[in-house]
Order: C-alpha cells, then sequence, then structure tokens
C-alpha cells in the first residue's frame, strides 16, 4: 500500500509545474484572460501538444500516451494552480468520451488527431436549452442551441450529446453550425453559445453505458482535481499576504482570528487532493470504487475550490477584492469548476444512491 | 499510486482477523471494575500471543510491524468490533516514550508490564492552571540525594485510580526559560503522598481524576531522556497519541455511521432530502479522515516524520464525530429528549473530543505555525 505519487508520476509533475510556472506567470495569465481575443496563441497550444499533454489518456493503440487517471489528475491539478487558459481539458473531454463510445473507425479518425494536438475538441455539457431535434435518427441533422459550450470557438469538432446514451460528433467547420462567443464568470476558459442549425453529425456508434460512466467520472475528477490546484495557490496567496502584512504593528497572521481560516483552508486542500488523488486510483485500478470516489471527490473537491478562494479573499482584505490583484482569476474558475460536471450537492445525492440510502 | 496491499500486508491482514475470529471474548460487561477487568484479560490475550504491542521492536515483546502493518491493526481490531485495551495510555504512549528516550535499562523494566497489563500507566500533563499552556505548569520538582520530592496538581488524568505509573512533567529548574526548566519523570502511583480524586464528566462516567501530589518520591533512575529535557519528552507522548489513536478513532468514526447510515435506511429518515445530504457529507468526510490518514502513513514511511495531514486528523476527527453525533440526535426528532439511548451518551462523549489530547484551536495553531509558516503568536 503506497498513497503517495511514483518516481515517474512525480516527474511528470515536477515538469509541469516548471513549464506552468514559466510561461504562465500571473501576468500571462492575465493578459490571455484579459486582452487576448482566442485565450490562448498557437504557440501556447503547439508547446502543450509537444509535452504530450493532449494524448495522455489516449490509448496507444489510438495514438495516444495510455497514461492512467492519476496521471492525468497530477496535470489538471498543475494546470489549476498556474491557472494556465488553454483548451486542453475540452480537447482531452472530447477524446476520452470518443474512445468510450466510438468504434475502432470512429476512433481511428479522430483520436489521433487529437491526441497529437492537431485538431482540437470539445463537448457540451448542458442541456440543450430548447431541445434538440435529429438526435434520434444515426448521423441526423441536428438542431439545438448549445450554452455555455467551453473553448468552442476553437475547435475542430464537438461531442453532443443527443439523448439515451447516445452521443454525436460535430464537424464545427460544417454548414449550420454557427459559435457565438459569451461572457463567462471565469474569463480563463471561454465560453460559447453553439447553434445547430441541422448541422450534419456523426453518431458515436458503439456507445457503451459503463465505459461512458467511467469517461464522465474521468472528467469530473480532472476538473475536481483542478480545483485542488486553485485552492492550493489561493491558500498560498492568503498566508503570504498574512505573513507580510502588518496592522497593530504586527504581521496579521498572529491574529488567529486570521491564522485559524487558513488552517481551516489547509484542511480543506489536504482533504481535496486525498479525495481526487483515491478516485483517480480507483478509475485506473479499482473499477467498483471507482463511481462513489469520484462522486466523493467531485463534491468535495467543488467546496474546497470555492470556499478556499473566498476565504482567501476575506485574509486579503480590500486588496482582495480589487482587479488589480490575481486572486479573483482563481476565484472565479474555483467556482466554475464547483458548477460543471454535477455541483456538490448532485455528486452528494449520487454517493447517497451508491451507499443504498 | 498503489492502494492494494502488498502479499506481506495481506498475509499480516489474514492472519490477524483469524486470530481475532478465535479470541474475541464478546461484548464488554457494564460497570466501572468489571469492565476494567474485562479489558485487562482482554489485553493479556493479545499479549500472549504478541498482538499487544504490534509496533514495538521484538525484542521488547512488539512484532516490529511497519506502519501500514500498525493501520491494517487498528482496522481489523474495530472491525471486529474488538473490546478496548486496558492499559491504552501505557501502549499509545508511555512505550513509545520510553522506546524513543527511555535508557536500556528503562526499557528492560517498563516496556514488558505495560504490554502485559500488569502496570498500568497514566499521564501527568495537564494542571489546573496549565491547559494548551502546558509549559506553564507549576508542578515542582526538588532533588534530594538519590530522589526527586515533588508537590504539585495534576488534572484530566485518565485511568489514575488503575495506575501504577504516571508519566509525569515537573518543574526542576525554576530559573531556566520555561520549556527548559521541565523534566519528564516515571512516578510510582503507589504512595500515600499521591491522593487520586476522580471527576464525573458530563455523560455521568468517571474515566478521569485530578491528582494532588504532596512530597511524594521519584528515585533519580526514573527520569526518562534526561533531566531538563521534559518538554521534548512530552512532545513526543502527545504526537504519539495524536498520530496513532487518530487512527484508530477514524475507523470507529466509520464504524459508527456505519450505524447511523443503518438506522437511516430503516426508518425512512434517509428520504429527507436534507438528512440525505448530510448523511452523505458525513461518509464523504469519513472517507477524507480515512485518506489522510492513508497518505500520512506512507509519507511517515518514506520521510520519516509526520507530513501535513497528520497534523489535521485529530483536529478533523473530532469535526466529523461531533457532527455524525448531532445528526443522530436529530435523527431521534422529540424522542432525543429522553436519555435512553446510545445516541445520547455518544452525543455527549463527543463534545470532548475537540478538547481532550490538545484543543482544536491550538492544533489550529500548530497547523498554521508549522505546516503554513505563519507568524507565531508568542
Amino acid at each position: 500500500m503506497r498513497f503517495e505519487l511514483t518516481d515517474d508520476q512525480q516527474a511528470i509533475q515536477r515538469a509541469a509545474k516548471e513549464f506552468l510556472a514559466s510561461r504562465y506567470p500571473a501576468e500571462e495569465v492575465r493578459r490571455l484572460a484579459l486582452e487576448d481575443d482566442r485565450g490562448f496563441t498557437d504557440e501556447q497550444w503547439r508547446a502543450v501538444a509537444e509535452l504530450g499533454w493532449p494524448a495522455l489518456v489516449v490509448p496507444e493503440d489510438d495514438g495516444g500516451l495510455g497514461l492512467g487517471v492519476v496521471e492525468l489528475a497530477v496535470l489538471q491539478e498543475q494546470l489549476g494552480y498556474a491557472l494556465a487558459p488553454t483548451p486542453l481539458l475540452s480537447t482531452v473531454s472530447a477524446a476520452l468520451v470518443i474512445t468510450a463510445a466510438g468504434d475502432d473507425a470512429q476512433r481511428t479518425e479522430w483520436l489521433p488527431g487529437l491526441a497529437e494536438g492537431e485538431r482540437r475538441g470539445t463537448i457540451a455539457q448542458l442541456p440543450p436549452a430548447g431541445g434538440l431535434e435529429g438526435g434520434d435518427a444515426a448521423d441526423g441533422a441536428l438542431t439545438a442551441t448549445l450554452e455555455a459550450v467551453p473553448d468552442a470557438a476553437d475547435a475542430d469538432l464537438m461531442v453532443v450529446p443527443t439523448g439515451h446514451a447516445r452521443l454525436a460528433v460535430v464537424d464545427m467547420s460544417a454548414a449550420g453550425v454557427t459559435i457565438e462567443p459569451v461572457d463567462g464568470l471565469d474569463p480563463t476558459r471561454r465560453l460559447s453559445t453553439v447553434t445547430l442549425d441541422g448541422a450534419p453529425s456523426t453518431t458515436l456508434a458503439a456507445p457503451d453505458a459503463v465505459a461512458l460512466a467511467h469517461a464522465r467520472d474521468v472528467i469530473a475528477v480532472a476538473v475536481a482535481a483542478e480545483s485542488v490546484g486553485v485552492a492550493q495557490r489561493a491558500m498560498e496567496m492568503a498566508v503570504e499576504h498574512a505573513r507580510d502584512r502588518k496592522q497593530f504593528g504586527r504581521p496579521i497572521g498572529v491574529f488567529q482570528a486570521v491564522s485559524h481560516p487558513c488552517a481551516q483552508m489547509l484542511l480543506e486542500v489536504e482533504g481535496a487532493r486525498s479525495a481526487v488523488m483515491f478516485a483517480a486510483w480507483a478509475l485506473d485500478d479499482s473499477p467498483d470504487e471507482a463511481p462513489l470516489a469520484a462522486a466523493m471527490a467531485k463534491a468535495y473537491a467543488s467546496d474546497a475550490g470555492r470556499r478556499v478562494p473566498a476565504a482567501a479573499l476575506q485574509v486579503l482584505g480590500g486588496i482582495g477584492f480589487t482587479w488589480e490583484h490575481d486572486l479573483h482569476f482563481w476565484l472565479k474558475r474555483g467556482r466554475a469548476n464547483a458548477a460543471v460536471w454535477g455541483d456538490a450537492r448532485s455528486h452528494r445525492a449520487r454517493v447517497a444512491d451508491l451507499l443504498e440510502l | 499510486m498503489d492502494l492494494t496491499p502488498t502479499p506481506q500486508e495481506q498475509e499480516f491482514r489474514d492472519q490477524l482477523r483469524a486470530w481475532l475470529a478465535d479470541n474475541h471474548p464478546g461484548p464488554e460487561p457494564e460497570g466501572d471494575v468489571a469492565g476494567f477487568e474485562f479489558r485487562r484479560a482482554w489485553q493479556r490475550r493479545l499479549h500472549d500471543d504478541d498482538w499487544a504491542g504490534v509496533s514495538w521492536p521484538k525484542e521488547y515483546g512488539g512484532r516490529g510491524a511497519t506502519l501500514v502493518e500498525q493501520a491494517i491493526y487498528n482496522e481489523e481490531l474495530a472491525r471486529a468490533q474488538a473490546p478496548s485495551t486496558a492499559n491504552v495510555l501505557g501502549l499509545a504512549m508511555g512505550g513509545p516514550t520510553v522506546i524513543a528516550h527511555g535508557s536500556e535499562e528503562q526499557k528492560r523494566r517498563y516496556l514488558e508490564p505495560i504490554l502485559s497489563a500488569d502496570e498500568i500507566w497514566c499521564q501527568g500533563f495537564s494542571e489546573p492552571e496549565a491547559g494548551s499552556d502546558l509549559a506553564s505548569l507549576k508542578t515542582r520538582a526538588v532533588r534530594d540525594g538519590d530522589e526527586w520530592v515533588v508537590t504539585g496538581q495534576k488534572v484530566w488524568t485518565t485511568l489514575a485510580h488503575h495506575a501504577k505509573w504516571c508519566m509525569l512533567v515537573a518543574r526542576t529548574d525554576r530559573d531556566a526559560p520555561r520549556h527548559k526548566g521541565l523534566t519528564y519523570f516515571l512516578m510510582d502511583m503507589d504512595q500515600d503522598a499521591v491522593q487520586v480524586r476522580p471527576l464525573r464528566q458530563i455523560t455521568g462516567e468517571a474515566e478521569f481524576n485530578e491528582l494532588f501530589i504532596e512530597e511524594a518520591r521519584i528515585p533519580h533512575e526514573n527520569i526518562v531522556g534526561g533531566e531538563g529535557n521534559g518538554w521534548n519528552v512530552a512532545i513526543t507522548t502527545l504526537m504519539h497519541e495524536r498520530a496513532t489513536l487518530a487512527f484508530g478513532l477514524q475507523i470507529r468514526v466509520k464504524i459508527t455511521l456505519g450505524e447511523l447510515l443503518a438506522e437511516a435506511r430503516e426508518s425512512g429518515a434517509a428520504e429527507d432530502p436534507i438528512i440525505r445530504d448530510r448523511l452523505a457529507q458525513l461518509y464523504i468526510e469519513s472517507e477524507v479522515l480515512r485518506l489522510n490518514a492513508l497518505r500520512g502513513l506512507s509519507s511517515i514511511m518514506r520521510t520519516g516524520v509526520p507530513g501535513p495531514e497528520g497534523s489535521l486528523g485529530k483536529w478533523q476527527w473530532a469535526d466529523v464525530n461531533q457532527a455524525l453525533t448531532e445528526l443522530a440526535v436529530d435523527l431521534r426528532g422529540p424522542r432525543a429528549v429522553l436519555d435512553d439511548d446510545r445516541w445520547t451518551y455518544r452525543y455527549l462523549r463527543a463534545r470532548a473530543n475537540s478538547i481532550e489530547g490538545g484543543t482544536t484551536e491550538i492544533l489550529k495553531n500548530i497547523v498554521a505555525e508549522r505546516v503554513l509558516g505563519l507568524p507565531r503568536m508568542r
């Protein structure tokens, strides 16, 4: 029994941390979030692709590296810590679902391109606002309005749930696809409304309920891992401020009204990290435990990811509420992550179901 | 990451599980004296087959078990609903302290009777005016030839009424800085100069006591870890208390939660969406407690020192156990006014969880100062 990263996993962690620290300092995160039209650059995407990150969990037979969810979680935590704006998670999510539900020909068509970073993908998560037409027929022409699709403006393909464990892939450059960028809560992850008006689609031909549920759990745990990194960074900002800021002639960290909330942040960050690492391991190696472990991880990390930055803002005081301070980017990502792929309450409901309550 | 047990770990578990199946003595009898004698007999049975001090070195009657094996040991005893041992403080704190700081002579003298429960241990740290601020303690020891003469008062002394030995921290140098003037003694409780008075708790029981010490005598050779080094030795004891007891406690929480979930299923209370949400949250927190403990073990095995997870465990355990017993009482509805239920007892007993063995406030200070590196309050 070893509840810690292997040497290889630590190497991935170190490499990711160093790369992200050098390429995505807070000024660059801010610039991409507020000034860049697309929220990332081609050069940045190429660098991410060269590191093999889009290929990480794609099976080797499909042109990927075939690594596990633990490796993905390790990477995602660092991405959350740096808050690197990148369409990586959207691309990985699309690849995970295509792996779970595509037949051999479809996997061969899409996965190598996604793994190499030649193409980018995304997945629509919210149910279509006014329903969806055309999902009943195989490869039907789809009509729907899909809101809040992440990284859609620069995606080559989009996975759309069409009902009853059916999924379709839409080519984003096809006729009948309109992409309208919208403002989101979190400016480091761009959202769009995607309108399909009789858009051509390809139905994923080998949907397997267990594999799809697994893929969804992997995505939820990847988001949860990101929230661990978000919370860790917010906590570090709070602790640094509590050490440096002086009032009443002393650093404010000596006051227990400040230091105890910081300790509470650590409790939540470490708890979320344990829950996420356990879920990632279970998704790789212990399928029976995996659904419950994933639900617990997303529930706990959703709460930590929104509460820790909020508590950090309180420690920072007025400065933490300003646009100039960087904390709000992490606060917004933590809040947004808590809402997607199942919020804490819905995952607790799942925990209760799985415990047969 | 690999949470599957190694073949040796699995074998350890299988062996212990089989032993427990053959040797479990059944439920504990009612009453303080009968209960204590029952626990003493149980500990002797454990010791006869070398199951009393699994983590201790083999040469002193232990098994030299790894930390993971200790965790498995605690897990299996809890799962089997095995009784507690009689010499809890000797096993969890006194023995490990003697092993860490004692002389070879002291190890030969004290360890075996701890394991066999022939000599029960208690802990004389807290005083009426020195609780969380332990280093301000006033109990005084003055050298008199080969002996020390001790006068003072101790409080919250669990098991003092059964104990042969007291782990006593007293001030031996009043001129030294307050952390430096302390010495750790093993005091013989069998002397008229030591008076034990039981303290009743809000549960009605008397688990702990006050000690009144009036010129008690302790041979010089009963100092552990050297004169003036009492603070360091006491910290070892407290760290063992938090690390070792906390691991067993998180498993007890899971068993208690299992009972509550079963009741909530049966009564239909779990169908209420708010209750359902609270039960799920408690389950998640109890799992996080377990996972943090496992992670802590791996980190201690690699680095030799407890990681941040270790310092958090006792605090988090208190939070979870209090929330759990609170919800259990909520589920009684208006019947909660009756005091006829084990949940009433557990609810009341859990109030002490955030105080005993280091208050939650002190643990938060430790986390803030030693883990996060925030400036010290003092």
